[in-house]
């Protein structure tokens, strides 16, 4: 059947068969930093934005996305070098390939919760998997990223 | 130094951030075939008849193959340098199936639908056998795993196909029975390690297309390109050099991917039908066929005097290999050659060990690579030793411990420790945990109990003697370098640490350096990146191949100056003589035109020696004394890998190790059914930790220097993943009380512990 839906803010539409999974339709689309790294929804690698909201891709049928926004880190570079620079700087993007779901994730995070705790970093980010930093360099990441949030907030007020 | 010991940015890292298409999936064509594989239910079975009729007829379908099809020589899918030590017993496809999972058939189309409908269509006729799934009967059971005749162990390991043995041996020094009657303290344990995903976030993958030249290009994640492109030429039956194998980015590897676990399947589909096709494991695959830790069962017989002196080792290691021997003969040999060394006065030892074939999924090589296991065994006894005799574990450490120039007993690929900071780890490690106020234990009043804990490890830093780092070296026309290499970035950062010791060497900046890897066609020949070789052996390479480039350029650049070449200087900008220059820019243009000397070199490196680099390794847990339930509060290592190139990659390798090695200790066991089915088959079962099961890792580093070694460095990767399963089982110990010999170390097997505790009292 054709659907269409929103994607980074462009209108796309094209056929996707029943049980065609949002994932491998967006990567039909060009969006290839959707990854997959299990197939039960455990590992948070295939995380877009549905509405604003995080969605595992992995888990939701392409059909469900019709008249939807979904956003992927295509459609948010600016961000992704802003917050993915931090990241970098602590050397904890190491293999790369979770990355993509674990910002987006951090982005869903800090639209609901703008200043979180470490516990409520841990707790939000739980399905997040990472298999190569040991996740400590992703939150020192995070943390960073916040205080130079809050210091270019203070210098703007 | 400017670059070197600097926490520089990696040099790939903006697009890893940002999402960009680097992976292997992100590349395929986008005609190429789907490749999967029917999997064999059964864990001992011969394929009595298959029938593909129906298959092949399912619109899409480009090709079905069984074992009829497949070349008949057998060879072994671990990388490892020729002659692998590992033998040579597999096929593309065979009609002995081994376990649960063992490829039965090919099969390649159009679409993914198209390949599933034919893989239902596939009928197969079993003879089921007795599979042999115990690791204590495997050796002279009646059941032979490679009964066939033209099975092969290409090199001396004490291999026999006809006893169900992969490997075996023993060495002895001094006289261990007689020291053993001798020690005022003894501990004679069985500890048991088990089977363990790497659980890389991306599965086993590649693709391959036929060139213009009629040469099969196969892109692969991989961590041994060049050994991949053997393996698939003697797979295949065809010369090597039809082969080109290309690595691009790649989503982790910890060991796993030192196999050619998925490789063979759509190289063969290719090879066959001219087509290009990829072939991705799902995770349900990477669970169930591909190359997890070796499973070991380690008895320790250690003795000591009443000073709390270690005087006696004796290490047995049985080894799980698993339907096929991939790493089975090497990765046992660790399990003792790097905990055996950890103790400085031996005055005996002696390592013996038996690798079995089951029929369970083949074992391989994961980040620790046996010594993980050893070093879980041997640090566990000289706990219960230092228990026994009424020790601090760290005082018993203290005394026995590697020094700087002191012997490593039992460790042939460095007799001394040429470099060695464990003592300083060890003071820094005790501070920063604050041991003296938290050993054994504090009762927090609410039914919970904290408890601290201490291990040693070491490691090697590249196989002595064998493994080859190659670097490749060449200036541009515009004054920039490229830097070519055949070893292989896994997310580990080797790229730009190849490039940071480049830029230091050639007084350059980073950004000057483009870095080119891995092509089997054009990279220099490189091992690849295991056996915590990378940074030490190709590191070097690096270095000499800048030496020689320099060279090169000052005696370009004495010529353009009318000067001996001995009377230049070059400064990475200028080539100097007196009072005339020359720059970089200039001697490059002019090494494009009207030039005889190329600007370009090549180098490869090899060590005799594997300096270990050393950590130390302090849990803190919380326990429930009720449920058993357990939790890592605090975590504490200090390395010394010897300079660390990049201090912030060193760091998230120790503490992405240590993660891992929390999951080893604490969760994480590949168990089969009792037909040898695996029961944790994806991330539901298999339980790999979360953000939320690591409480805070500290890591700080000790540095020694190694001469032999870039800008004094040693290896981190592998290391790091040794300490956290005994020093969690003895952080346990220390607070309930409890001695866990079994990984994973279950809330059950603790709760199960404090009630036969309590019946005993």
């Amino acid at each position: 059947m054709n659907i269409s839906f929103w994607l980074n803010g462009v209108c796309v539409s094209g056929e996707a068969e029943p049980d065609t999974l949002l994932l491998d339709f967006l990567r039909q689309k060009g969006c290839y930093s959707v990854k997959r790294g299990c197939e039960t929804a455990n590992c948070g690698l295939c995380t877009v934005l549905m509405d604003g909201k995080p969605v595992l891709s992995c888990s939701v049928l392409a059909v469900r996305a019709e008249g939807h926004k979904i956003i992927t880190l295509e459609g948010m570079q600016k961000e992704a070098e802003e917050f993915g620079s931090f990241l970098a700087d602590e050397g904890a993007e190491q293999c790369g390939f979770c990355n993509p779901g674990f910002i987006m994730n951090v982005f869903a995070m800090l639209k609901e919760i703008p200043d979180p705790t470490e516990e409520e970093i841990r707790e939000y980010l739980s399905g997040n998997l990472c298999r190569c930093s040991g996740f400590v360099g992703q939150t020192r990441s995070i943390l960073k990223f916040l205080q130079y949030k809050k210091a270019q907030k203070e210098g703007e007020e | 130094m400017k670059y070197v010991n600097q926490p520089v940015r990696k040099s790939d890292a903006m697009s890893l951030v940002t999402g960009k298409p680097v992976y292997t999936d992100d590349l395929v064509p986008k005609d190429c075939l789907i490749v999967k594989i029917l999997r064999s239910p059964y864990a001992n079975a011969w394929i009595e008849d298959i029938r593909t009729g129906t298959a092949a007829q399912v619109s899409g379908i480009a090709c079905v193959f069984t074992y009829k099809d497949v070349p008949q020589k057998r060879f072994t899918l671990a990388g490892q340098t020729y002659p692998e030590m590992s033998p040579y017993d597999r096929l593309i496809l065979d009609r002995h199936v081994r376990f649960v999972g063992d490829a039965v058939a090919i099969v390649a189309g159009e679409t993914e639908a198209a390949v599933d409908k034919a893989l239902k269509r596939i009928k197969v006729k079993y003879r089921v056998e007795e599979p042999v799934l115990d690791i204590h009967t495997a050796m002279d059971h009646k059941t032979l795993v490679h009964p066939e005749g033209n099975w092969e162990s290409k090199v001396p390991v004490g291999a026999d196909n006809k006893r169900n043995l992969c490997a075996s041996y023993t060495e002895e020094s001094g006289n261990v029975e007689e020291l053993l009657a001798q020690c005022k303290y003894t501990v004679d344990q069985v500890y048991h390690t088990k089977a363990n995903q790497q659980a890389m976030m991306e599965t086993f993958r590649s693709y391959c297309y036929m060139d213009h030249f009629g040469r099969l290009n196969v892109v692969s994640s991989t961590q041994i390109p060049f050994h991949v492109r053997r393996i698939l030429g003697t797979a295949l039956d065809i010369p090597s050099s039809k082969i080109r194998v290309i690595k691009p980015r790649i989503g982790g590897g910890f060991g796993a991917k030192q196999t050619a676990v998925s490789d063979v399947y759509p190289a063969f589909v290719t090879w066959k039908t001219g087509r290009p096709c990829k072939l991705v494991y799902s995770r349900y695959e990477s669970q169930i066929c591909s190359s997890p830790r070796h499973e070991m069962e380690i008895r320790v017989r250690a003795g000591a005097d009443e000073n709390g002196i270690v005087r006696v080792l004796d290490v047995y290691s049985l080894s799980n290999t698993g339907a096929y021997g991939e790493h089975g003969p090497t990765t046992v040999s660790l399990s003792g050659h790097k905990s055996i060394a950890l103790y400085r006065h031996l005055e005996a030892y002696r390592f013996a060990y038996d690798v079995v074939y089951t029929n369970m999924q083949a074992a391989g090589a994961y980040r620790g690579y046996g010594a993980t296991q050893g070093i879980f065994a041997v640090e566990s006894a000289v706990n219960e030793l230092a228990a026994q005799m009424h020790m601090d574990p760290v005082k018993i450490r203290e005394l026995n411990m590697p020094l700087e120039g002191g012997p490593l007993p039992g460790y042939p690929d460095s007799p001394y420790a040429t470099s060695c900071a464990m003592d300083q780890c060890m003071v820094r490690a005790k501070e920063m945990m604050d041991w003296d106020a938290k050993y054994p234990c504090r009762d927090m009043g609410n039914g919970k109990v904290r408890g601290v804990g201490v291990a040693m490890a070491m490691q090697g830093s590249s196989i002595a003697g064998v493994d080859v780092g190659g670097a490749d070296l060449k200036l541009n026309e515009d004054g920039s370098y490229t830097l070519g290499l055949g070893c292989t970035d896994m997310g580990t950062g080797c790229d730009t640490i190849m490039a940071q010791i480049a830029a230091e060497c050639l007084e350059t900046s980073m950004e000057n350096i483009v870095v080119f890897g891995v092509d089997t066609d054009i990279s220099p020949y490189d091992s690849g990146s295991y056996a915590s070789a990378t940074t030490y052996t190709t590191g070097v390479a690096v270095m000499h191949a800048c030496e020689a480039l320099r060279e090169k350029i000052c005696a370009l650049g004495a010529a353009m100056l009318d000067a001996e070449k001995a009377q230049v200087d070059f400064d990475g900008e200028y080539v100097y003589s007196s009072d005339k220059k020359v720059s970089l820019r200039e001697i490059a243009v002019k090494g494009t035109c009207g030039n005889t000397q190329e600007l370009q070199v090549t180098r490869s490196h090899s060590s005799q020696i594997s300096p270990p680099p050393y950590m130390v390794g302090m849990a803190e847990v919380e326990i429930d004394k009720e449920t058993g339930s357990v939790k890592v509060l605090d975590y504490v290592a200090v390395a010394d890998c010897g300079t660390p190139i990049n201090p912030n990659l060193a760091r998230v390798q120790t503490e992405g190790g240590i993660a891992q090695g929390i999951g080893m200790a604490l969760y994480e066991d590949v168990q089969y059914s009792e037909k040898g089915a695996v029961r944790n088959n994806s991330f539901m079962q298999y339980k790999i930790p979360s953000r939320m099961d690591i409480g805070s890792i500290r890591v700080d580093f000790r540095s020694s220097y190694e001469e032999t070694g870039p800008f004094g460095a040693k290896s981190i990767g592998e290391l790091v993943i040794d300490t956290p399963s005994p020093a969690i089982a003895n952080a346990i110990y220390n607070a309930v009380g409890v001695r866990a010999r079994e990984l994973p170390i279950t809330p059950e097997k603790i709760a199960m512990g404090i009630l036969e505790q309590e019946e005993r009292e």
